[in-house]
């Protein structure tokens, strides 16, 4: 391949970022110096330092690259960027360990409380959002950027726009996952629950995901393909959304420039409606959207058939994306929040049922014709597995929004079952079978270095996810029951101390489940990382032997 | 744009000519029991809304048909609560120790109520149980450190012991080692004497005499004569192998060393009074009241 020579020069994007990194290195080592609390000292320090290595990691790029920036085309087929993928793999793999670890722990805290070692950053209180945001934000975020870019440029043919943009997103993406997991066990948080960063990481966010916003549909309008595929609907809504969400629900006052602290501007119960609608789209467009896009490209791609409905897929999305954004009020029942309010939250919770069940039915349906692969694929087995406790969940759901259901499960430990049914089983299971599928190609490998460990992986894992969701329904439904007893006069029947008492063998079978869904994951982690050391070089068809296009 | 539809061969369906990295879209329309459960869950949420309160208006909201109220519920059912107590919970709050002692239905009252309340109060130290831990006494048995009448067992609740409390129960064991008052081998010896008063066997050597004139030099003036206790004080029974940080020699030389002085906080201003004498009447009704 010949390039013209041209006299190599910074393009805008480099000189831009290096010089905006240079002035937020300058900025944050003030902020550093001046600050009020040690953790936003730290916090500035660092990133005045990531910010110092940002410019010189601009600068050295520059100096290796040849003059030509990589080329959108070679030979007439697309030149897809997969360096950002490769980090988000590695990251997703790196951050689901240390959340499932961290998941493990605090259950073990709540079965047997020595384990907080009464130390202030090994507290309950500081790990479960560490947990909480290392598995949804972390593991789940960098699995959704990284297949997002991946199913993006295959279906439509191009490369990713841009050229340090991409790398911006995720790596930036990253440093906020790191400001705001270090934040929580130095005791930084505003309390909110999934939305507990203070508002120097929310601004951050806020840039990185903007960027991510304009990468993604700059990418889209430059396809080749005349139609925008099903995966990119579902993975635009998650990124819209998202963006909505987090600007609603942090706007805040900074007691000062120099300190961690600030205060939400919403108040009362508009403060924890707009928690909720928040909360509750979290589950809708991160943990739900996003990872239906996911389902979209690997389920069809892996069994090698066509999509069941392309109807289907159209109504159920716009079905999913209207009904979703009114069901947070389910979350509030029985609270100060207004009766219709809540009348509204759970009615939209029960039109919600099927937009839901619509993407299971496509999930599952395009296996017809296929379903033999199932005994001999175990990642097919994983993704298809993944759809159906998406289905289980997605019913549970607009359940448990019932309020007389809800009187019963609220505070419970139903919920934490009923999440995890749907983190571990449908989050869980339907990333690693992507990245079970996307690690042999974009590492070029002809398979994955062991099918084996992907079939002992599916098996410790599903065992570890059914112990834990069926000791939490059994607690959950115990717990609800013995609040609500009461004795002849009107008495509660049990203190709050027996019914903890009473939950112990559960969090005791919960914490085991957890240790197995972690070891799966460390099998991954291992198969992984073999199939890109060891293994076999996919052949790759000469160029010129291609048929045109 | 071309029309690339095709059959696919397994399900005999059309696709939709759509392909995207080698993915394709059959042609299927809507599963029928989809569409209709879809439509059965909107015309449900229509009823739900014209029969309760649902969607807002300029002012206020609509109503729905039924009149219903979240706050309304709540007046039923505390209207039915009063139905159950009657005005028995008046009678309480005004009723004296003896008074409830007396009446069998309103001790049957002062003991359910008495219960709830130690149960998110008192159990976290005592046990929900009641039955203590290292540190914290017993409530089922007879020993009583402060006294076991229903009115010397409502002091306590009310003022607590080394609370900080204007009226609370003072006194304490003190740290005999840590002060100087005692020197180490003393301190053994006391331990083993003290030991010998409940019939625990006592270290090879141990010098019964001396035992006892350092108990009596130290000790009597408020455990007494024999180590028989002094409630007025505080101070335990250590005759009645009942132990409150317990018996073992270690225990005891780390007790005699360095003193102890266990908090029980004053529920006064905490609880209002009627509770404090409903939790008072069930601690007393637990096996051990005098």
């Amino acid at each position: 391949m010949h390039q013209p020579s041209i006299s190599k020069s910074m393009t805008s994007g480099e000189a831009g970022l290096a010089v905006g990194f240079a002035v937020t290195a300058f900025f944050c080592a003030i902020a550093s110096a001046k600050a009020l609390d040690a953790p936003f000292a730290f916090h500035a320090a660092l990133s005045a330092a990531a910010s110092l290595a940002a410019v010189f990691v601009i600068i050295n790029r520059y100096y290796d690259r040849p003059a030509a920036l990589p080329p959108a085309e070679i030979d007439g087929r697309a030149n897809y960027n997969l360096g950002p993928i490769k980090f988000t793999c590695f990251m997703a793999m790196f951050w689901g360990i240390a959340g499932f670890l961290v998941g493990l722990i605090i259950a073990s805290q709540l079965a047997w409380p020595a384990l907080n070692f009464d130390l202030p950053w090994t507290s309950f209180g500081r790990l479960r959002p560490l947990h909480t945001s290392a598995v949804i934000f972390a593991f789940g975020g960098n699995v959704l950027i990284g297949t997002s870019f991946y199913v993006l440029q295959k279906s439509c043919r191009v490369r990713l726009v841009g050229d340090l943009a991409p790398w911006f997103v995720v790596l930036g993406y990253n440093y906020f996952i790191l400001i705001a997991g270090t934040g929580y066990l130095l005791g930084v948080t505003q309390s909110k629950e999934y939305a507990e960063p203070e508002w120097y990481a929310d601004l951050w966010l806020t840039i990185v995901w903007v960027t991510y916003l304009i990468v993604f549909l700059g990418t889209v309008i430059k396809r080749k393909e005349p139609h925008i595929f099903v995966a990119n609907w579902f993975y635009l809504a998650f990124i819209v959304t998202i963006a909505v969400l987090h600007l609603g629900n942090n706007p805040a006052l900074p007691v000062s420039f120099f300190g961690s602290k600030s205060y939400i501007a919403w108040g009362g119960i508009q403060d924890a409606m707009f928690q909720w609608w928040y909360g509750h789209n979290a589950v809708g467009f991160f943990l739900t959207a996003g990872f239906l896009a996911i389902m979209y490209y690997f389920i069809p791609k892996r069994a090698e058939r066509p999509i069941y409905s392309y109807r289907l897929s159209i109504i159920h999305f716009w079905a999913l994306i209207f009904l979703y954004i009114w069901a947070g009020p389910h979350h509030l029942h029985y609270t100060a929040l207004p009766d219709w309010t809540q009348t509204l939250g759970m009615t939209f919770s029960i039109m919600l049922w099927m937009p839901s069940w619509g993407g299971m039915i496509n999930g599952l349906m395009t296996l017809s014709g296929a379903w033999d692969k199932l005994r001999t694929d175990p990642v097919l087995r994983m993704l298809v597995v993944s759809v159906a406790f998406y289905g289980m969940s997605t019913f549970e759901g607009p359940m448990m929004s019932i309020k007389v259901v809800n009187s019963l499960s609220h505070y419970t430990d139903w919920t934490i079952g009923h999440v995890h049914s749907g983190a571990l089983g449908w989050v869980g299971f339907v990333s690693f079978g992507a990245l079970y599928c996307l690690v042999p190609w974009i590492w070029n490998r002809k398979e994955l270095y062991s099918v084996k460990l992907v079939n002992w992986h599916f098996w410790i894992a599903t065992l570890g996810i059914v112990l834990y969701i069926s000791a939490m329904w059994v607690s959950g439904i115990l717990q609800g029951l013995m609040w609500r007893a009461y004795t002849s006069l009107g008495f509660l029947e049990y203190s709050f101390i027996e019914t903890v008492e009473a939950m112990h063998p559960f969090y005791v079978i919960r914490a085991a489940g957890g240790a197995l869904f972690l070891i799966g994951a460390l099998i991954m982690a291992y198969n992984l990382w073999m199939t890109v050391r060891v293994g076999e070089q996919e052949v790759q068809m000469p160029v010129a032997l291609q048929p045109a296009e | 744009m071309t029309d690339h539809s095709e059959i696919d061969s397994v399900t005999g369906r059309a696709t939709t000519g759509h392909e995207w990295d080698g993915i394709k879209e059959l042609n299927t329309p809507l599963p029928r029991w989809w569409v209709i459960t879809f439509y059965l869950t909107i015309v449900w949420a229509i009823g739900y809304w014209i029969v309760y309160p649902a969607w807002p208006l300029i002012s206020g909201n609509t109503r729905g048909v039924m009149g219903y109220s979240s706050r309304a519920d709540v007046a039923v059912e505390l209207a039915n609560l009063d139905k159950i107590r009657g005005d028995k919970m008046v009678v309480l709050g005004a009723a004296s120790l003896a008074d409830i002692e007396e009446n069998p239905a309103l001790l049957a009252l002062a003991r359910a109520k008495g219960k709830t309340v130690f149960g998110d109060n008192c159990a976290p130290c005592h046990g929900s149980g009641a039955a203590g831990a290292k540190g914290y006494p017993n409530l089922n048995d007879d020993d009583w450190l402060w006294g076991g009448t229903l009115d010397q067992i409502m002091q306590t609740i009310q003022f607590g012991a080394r609370s900080g409390h204007a009226k609370t129960h003072e006194g304490q064991m003190l740290a005999f080692g840590k002060d100087g008052v005692l020197k180490p081998d003393e301190i053994v010896t006391v331990a083993n004497y003290v030991r010998s008063l409940s019939g625990l066997p006592t270290r090879k050597g141990f010098d019964a005499t001396k035992g006892e004139k350092i108990f009596a030099d130290n000790c009597v003036a408020c455990h007494g004569d024999g180590g028989k206790g002094n409630q007025e004080l505080g101070a335990p029974n250590l005759t009645d192998k009942i132990w409150l940080y317990g018996s073992d020699e270690a225990v005891l030389i780390e007790t005699i060393s360095n003193g102890r002085a266990g908090v029980m906080p004053a529920w006064d201003g905490r609880l209002d009074p009627s509770t404090i004498k409903a939790l008072a009447v069930y601690v007393h009704s637990l096996g051990g009241g005098k």
